[in-house]
């Protein structure tokens, strides 16, 4: 193998990198923030919603979890342009994520709100908690808890998965790496450091949401262990 | 200019049997290296487990998207820039799917209760024999439903292989696109296809679980 590498072209892009480094970031919080609220309401709504919008809801998470993300984020971009709006790409990236991880919240917090035991809701009951402290206090929290984990490795999942909005030029880190390689013919360089800095983003990530996760649930800090 | 119609259609259904092709490549390929990388996690040898872990965070901690550009340009790189796409997106996605089934599969085989192990051991059954005679059949049990929910995973996950230039559904509703403009159309379309691909498997592996949980209800 003759390959010479040569990093060295890539450096004057640094600044490139980091705005695509932050775009990404931000697309993934926002998306990470919209995605929780919009699952949870989800996950409510199936579990005790009246009929018909359970039915709504299971419908929207079946077909979500069963198409691609690029043809959601396709349908969103091209979709909306069809309907003689503009969107901006980022925007309608921002709307193409949220719509799909709002479907995974759902139902990994079905599952939480599911594996909460009867017994502990009648009990709450019988303390003389009205529906919503219950709901809070009892269903709601220790599911979130429970699920924790969980939705963690969504959410990273996520993070990786807006590198596919730079199929719509999203001007997020893939979409910089693109163009960067297309300028300095240096392809396979240019992924290996987009690919370091996308590896070192998702530890930067799971260390933030185990931090936070110590922060926000007090019960497992104090007990030391998942629950 | 021409509008959506049967011709479109037909090309997206010979554009999907790619897709399922491709999966099924991914799947095999991914589902041989994922069964060493779950071997490798479980092995008593520090190195080897540190080795099959760095390879499941680094194949994790990067987005397939970077994954096939890599492939696709290390490939050209080492001399072989006139293979045909099918063989750079399928080195991609087994890839991808032995990171992937790799940790599913240690999950079910460390799921397998410890005295399975100590009583195989008792036996004085070696490793190999407990493992294909105690371990691996149970965790088999264990490992259909999650193998079958990966396997949605695939079949969505080779749409990101039209970057490479493969001629799968994703990338076949792109080109109708560009020649009709007709893009809710089109892309509800190819969805749907998706759909058909991966509901059957969804509600295959859901029952699978239910089958499996039936003690514990």
């Amino acid at each position: 193998m003759t390959y010479q590498f040569d990093f060295s072209s890539l450096l004057p892009y640094w600044q490139q990198f980091a705005e695509g480094l932050w775009l990404t970031l931000q697309l993934s919080a926002i998306s990470t923030v919209l995605g929780f609220v919009g699952g949870a309401l989800c996950a409510i709504a199936r579990a005790d919603g009246p009929p018909w919008l359970q039915r709504v809801v299971g419908a929207y998470v079946e077909v979500i979890r069963n198409t691609p993300l690029l043809v959601q984020v396709f349908l969103v971009y091209f979709g909306i342009a069809s309907l003689g709006l503009m969107v901006d790409a980022n925007l309608a990236a921002v709307i193409a994520l949220v719509v799909n991880v709002v479907a995974y919240t759902c139902e990994i917090m079905r599952a939480g709100i599911e594996s909460v035991h009867k017994a502990q809701v009648e009990a709450a009951e019988c303390l003389g908690l009205n529906r919503r402290q219950t709901y809070w206090h009892v269903v709601l929290r220790p599911a979130i808890e429970r699920v924790y984990p969980a939705l963690v490795s969504q959410y990273v999942l996520l993070m990786l998965a807006s590198s596919i909005t730079s199929q719509i030029s999203a001007e997020e880190l893939t979409a910089v790496a693109n163009r960067i390689q297309s300028d300095t013919f240096r392809a396979f360089e240019t992924y290996i450091v987009v690919g370091l800095l996308y590896l070192a983003l998702s530890f930067v990530v799971r260390w933030a949401f185990w931090g936070f996760g110590m922060l926000v649930f007090t019960r497992r800090r104090k007990l030391g262990t998942a629950l | 200019m021409p509008s959506f119609g049967l011709v479109h259609l037909e090309f997206l259904a010979i554009a999907a049997f790619w897709t399922i092709g491709l999966s099924a490549v991914a799947f095999i390929g991914g589902g041989m290296l994922g069964f060493v990388i779950a071997l490798m996690r479980v092995s008593p040898s520090r190195l080897v487990r540190g080795i099959a872990i760095t390879y499941v965070q680094v194949v994790q901690g990067t987005p397939l998207l970077i994954l096939l550009f890599l492939i696709y340009f290390g490939l050209a790189i080492i001399g072989f820039d006139q293979l045909p796409a099918i063989i750079a997106a399928g080195i991609g996605l087994t890839i991808y799917s032995s990171g992937f089934l790799g940790e599913i599969w240690r999950g079910c085989i460390e799921s397998v209760p410890k005295t399975q192990w100590e009583a195989a051991e008792c036996l004085a059954m070696t490793r190999w024999q407990r493992m294909t005679r105690v371990i691996l059949p149970q965790a088999l049990r264990i490992a259909t439903a999650p193998t079958v929910g990966f396997l949605v995973q695939i079949v969505k996950n080779t749409s990101l292989a039209s970057v490479v230039g493969f001629v799968e559904l994703a990338q076949a509703g792109k080109l109708i696109n560009n020649s009709i403009f007709q893009p809710f159309m089109v892309f509800v379309t190819v969805a749907v296809f998706y759909f058909i691909i991966c509901f059957p498997l969804s509600a295959w592996s859901r029952g699978l679980e239910r089958r499996l949980n039936v003690g514990r209800r």
